[in-house]
């Protein structure tokens, strides 16, 4: 505790100082768009580079020959029409097996290296789960989540998959890595009820783009986009997998927010608590905007949006029917900062050894602001950033309004994309929006009470 | 903290029953047991409770748990007209436990006596405390340990969906998951029951006794010894009807007796007193016997002029410091006679297990802990133990985390364990302190209990405490 509080006042203290953060957001992001959408706009390949350290650097390499042998032991239950991925041997030798040992043991050991990743289950899990609650009227006791699909892109060893699938959530976790899944695989079989609701696949996620478009409830990235080479494909690809906004069948009376403060008392920038939902269809040019209204904050797409009073007449015309809130995405990463430098790099894998040697790259590092404007501009709404703090004595995760180490950042998809998209469809949506009343897009505050 | 669970994990280890490697083999691909949740061991008061508490959890709704009893389902078809000798005090904070899963209910509509005051005085001198609330609320109820098992059996029969109950069956071995998780163990315990059959269960906990086979089996330490003395348990008649709502207890010089309500005419007796004496007491008749327990509450054969005087003084200093007139003593109603066939006698003894918890274990109750009986807390700090572990495991649930995770059961054990440990060394105090008749000793605590009854806000951090 004492560490935590340490580390989050002297934060507070370095962007002060330095300004990477804070009300520089505005200021901020033209300069960083442009740069980040020039990067390999066209290059469809992503990697997402595993947290597997030097000691393992070997499998670095095995994970980009990508061997898919792990796919025959996965019933494919749920997507029967996923090609088969032809086998051609993966000899198993004694050392890969005697590597797979050790891993295995690494990812599940709750006190070895991976320990921090265990306890921030403590915050993440019910991050997510809390912010998926508010998106459903009610929900069946003991199973919160279930019904929902979830993509877990990264899994590692599945250490946050599995609390996910505890809570009901059909989950699909996908690694590059082989053994990670392998590991995942071996973990979950011995849980029945967790065997049936997960299914792991060693694939990058533009693979699994093509087979599953507009399918999750929720997209995963934790501890993953400090990882990946292209950032923007990346949350793309996400944003793609992710159900759009759709009618909802439950008529559930639901007031929108009830009880919900105007202004985020986060003390990240303003911008990013805004609350819109603008519909996706052009002919309703109008945006709930319901807390508010920051117009700077638009970005470019929304611009010619016309805004509108959260008690829209059209709001309150039809109470039964309601909006089913786009796909949430739940981003944990680590800030591009001094701190982020001196702390993340420097102190847990020089010094301390919290983290293996070699883990990270202080150049991905992604800050917030770079993380939401990739967002906004792939119709993604920021709902809250929260910072997150590492007791690296207590070995617990603190929730912190200070955003300059870890962070947690949770967005909604509220613009549907440019996807093919058959005319009746459309037009069926068309109809539904007419009806739309209160949008339900779940704001994320909860967590801050503790 | 590392250090610690590196301790534990290594105990555990060599509590397997052979290397890490090769039982985990046979466990791996196809294994057809079925896997709980949880598991309770031994299905007492606090076994089945911590059944109930789970089973009734709105966050357990999609969890397996199987409660392992090596006797028979007990169940009440009519209530006997004689009450039972085995009795316990259930405080209110227990009665909270069990109303949160209705069991409190089905006691409600059978029978127990609620009790609103508690004097407890010295054999040696004229000292005594009194307990009692201002607003008359109730301190505790006594009932009979089958009508607490009874709403208990009722309560899981409603959730039998969740919660399962294997009667007449025990446990004979346990087989602990590799220290480390291996990549193709399983990671969760495995049971063998008499009979041949195996589960597995992600938590195990341990209800069973202060002579638990699980904790054994954990090779979990545990600090015990035996009292010299034994209690002798008995239904009293009273000479008279009365309101019949306070717990009497008086510390003799062999030990503790407590008379405690069980009706308007009838009272439960527990005398703690020597092996020899209890055993006396036992066999002798029931007139006899009558006498005795008459004469334990009424003699004055064991004080001393100078305790008295030394006692008066104090009491008066108090008066002059404190005009308001403390409660005033009160006299124990006199028995009549004694059921047939109600006296029993069982040892006493204190234990105390090192850790209540290792990775997929929770002792709870006697198994944990073992109480001298004069402070009616035995079970109470049973039912506490399962509020703290009901709590821990539905919030890990809610959170989707492995039950059997030590980051939430280190949790659990903080918790009970400075609650229980202060408890017990509170209470053998006390026995040791009241088992001598040394004059300075008797001085002390003839002042010491005066001082506490004339200093109001530390009764009521006792009741508070005591009441949990």
């Amino acid at each position: 505790m004492w560490g935590g509080r340490k580390l989050g006042s002297s934060g507070g203290w370095f962007l002060g100082v330095l300004g990477p953060g804070g009300r520089s957001t505005q200021a901020a992001r033209p300069l960083i768009s442009p740069a980040v959408y020039a990067k390999n706009q066209l290059s469809w390949t992503l990697q997402i580079k595993p947290g597997v350290f030097s000691e393992y650097r070997t499998m670095w390499f095995k994970s980009y020959r990508m061997t898919f042998s792990c796919l025959n032991r996965i019933k494919n239950f749920r997507y029967p029409w996923v090609k088969l991925f032809s086998t051609s041997q993966t000899t198993v030798d004694s050392g890969e097996v005697k590597t797979f040992v050790a891993l295995a043991h690494k990812w599940w050991d709750e006190q070895g290296i991976y320990g921090p990743l265990h306890s921030m289950n403590d915050l993440r899990v019910p991050f997510i789960r809390d912010n998926l609650l508010k998106t459903i009227p009610n929900h069946q006791p003991g199973k919160p989540l279930s019904g929902m699909k979830i993509l877990d892109v990264g899994c590692g060893g599945g250490l946050l998959t599995e609390p996910l699938g505890r809570l009901g959530a059909s989950v699909i976790g996908i690694d590059p890595v082989d053994e990670n899944i392998k590991t995942a695989l071996c973990h979950k079989s011995f849980d029945p009820v967790l065997d049936k609701r997960i299914e792991y696949r060693v694939c990058s996620l533009e693979e699994i783009v093509e087979e599953t478009p507009e399918t999750f409830d929720a997209v995963v990235a934790s501890e993953v986009v400090e990882h990946v080479t292209d950032l923007e494909t990346f949350l793309q690809c996400c944003c793609q997998v992710l159900k759009a906004r759709g009618h909802w069948q439950n008529h559930s009376s639901l007031q929108p927010f009830p009880g919900l403060k105007p202004c985020s008392y986060l003390s990240t920038p303003s911008s990013w608590d805004h609350r819109c939902m603008p519909p996706y269809l052009g002919n309703f040019n109008f945006i709930f905007y319901y807390f508010f209204v920051e117009t700077e904050s638009l970005d470019v797409a929304q611009a010619d949006l016309k805004i509108l009073d959260s008690r829209d007449p059209a709001a309150s015309a039809s109470p039964s029917a309601r909006l089913q809130p786009g796909g949430s995405l739940f981003i944990t990463t680590i800030n591009k900062t001094q701190l982020s430098y001196a702390l993340g790099i420097v102190f847990s894998e020089l010094i301390a050894g919290i983290v293996p040697k070699g883990t990270h790259t202080w150049e991905k590092f992604v800050s917030p602001e770079t993380l939401e404007s990739i967002l906004e501009s792939n119709g993604l709404s920021v709902q809250t950033v929260i910072g997150m703090l590492y007791n690296p004595f207590s070995g617990y995760w603190h929730w912190s309004e200070n955003t300059s180490l870890n962070y947690v950042a949770h967005s909604v998809k509220s613009r549907v994309q440019e996807y093919p998209m058959s005319a009746e469809f459309v037009l069926k949506r068309e109809t539904e929006e007419l009806q739309a009343t209160a949008c339900t897009n779940p704001a994320g505050h909860e967590e801050l009470k503790k | 903290m590392a250090a610690r669970l590196v301790r534990r994990w290594g105990a555990v280890r060599a509590a397997a029953h052979s290397g890490p490697l090769v039982p985990c083999r046979r466990w791996s691909g196809a294994s057809t047991d079925t896997v709980y949740d949880v598991v309770v061991s031994g299905g007492g008061l606090v076994g089945a409770a911590m059944a109930c508490a789970l089973g009734y959890d709105v966050h357990f709704h999609d969890k397996k748990i199987l409660l392992l009893e090596a006797g028979p389902k007990k169940v009440l078809e009519k209530l006997s007209e004689t009450y039972s000798n085995r009795i316990s005090s259930i405080s209110p904070g227990s009665a909270t436990l069990l109303s949160s899963f209705g069991a409190w209910d089905h006691i409600c509509n059978m029978r127990y006596r609620a009790f609103r005051r508690m004097q407890v005085w010295d054999a040696c001198s004229e000292a005594l405390i009194m307990f009692d609330k201002d607003n008359l609320d109730d301190m505790g109820y006594i009932v009979e340990n089958d009508v607490i098992m009874h709403a208990l059996t009722k309560q899981l029969e409603a959730v039998s969906d969740r919660v399962t109950v294997l009667y007449r069956s025990k446990a004979i071995r346990y087989t602990w998951p590799c220290p480390f998780p291996m990549a193709d163990s399983s990671p969760w315990v495995h049971i063998t029951l008499g009979d041949g059959s195996t589960f597995q269960t992600k938590l195990l906990i341990g209800a069973d006794g202060h002579n638990s086979g699980v904790r054994q089996a954990a090779g979990i330490q545990n600090v015990s010894w035996n009292y010299d003395q034994s209690a002798v348990v008995a239904t009293l008649h009273l000479s008279e009807a009365t309101e019949n709502n306070v717990a009497w207890q008086r510390f003799l010089p062999s030990g503790p007796i407590a008379l405690l309500p069980l009706s308007d005419t009838l009272s439960s007796l527990v005398w703690s007193t020597s092996h020899e004496h209890a055993a006396e007491l036992v066999s002798m008749d029931e007139e006899q016997f009558v006498d005795a327990v008459n004469s334990a509450f009424w003699s004055d054969a064991d004080h001393t002029d100078f305790i008295d005087t030394a006692g008066a003084m104090l009491q008066y200093a108090v008066g002059l410091l404190k005009p308001t007139k403390v409660s005033a003593r009160q006299l124990p109603p006199s028995v009549a006679r004694v059921d047939a066939k109600s006296r029993v006698l069982f040892p006493l003894g204190l234990g105390h297990a090192a850790e209540y918890v290792r990775p997929r274990v929770a002792l709870i109750g006697d198994a944990a802990h073992r109480v001298h009986p004069l402070a009616g807390q035995g079970v109470n700090m049973g039912f506490g133990d399962i509020s703290s572990l009901a709590h821990h495991l539905s919030t890990a649930a809610f959170n989707g985390k492995d039950l059997g995770s030590m980051s939430h059961l280190t949790g659990y054990e903080t918790d009970r364990q400075r609650h229980n440990t202060a408890l017990l060394a509170a209470i053998d105090l006390l026995k040791r302190l009241y088992s001598t008749s040394a004059t300075p000793l008797v001085l002390l605590r003839t002042w010491g209990l005066q001082a506490t009854n004339a200093v109001s806000p530390l009764k009521e951090q006792i009741m508070a405490f005591a009441s949990k």
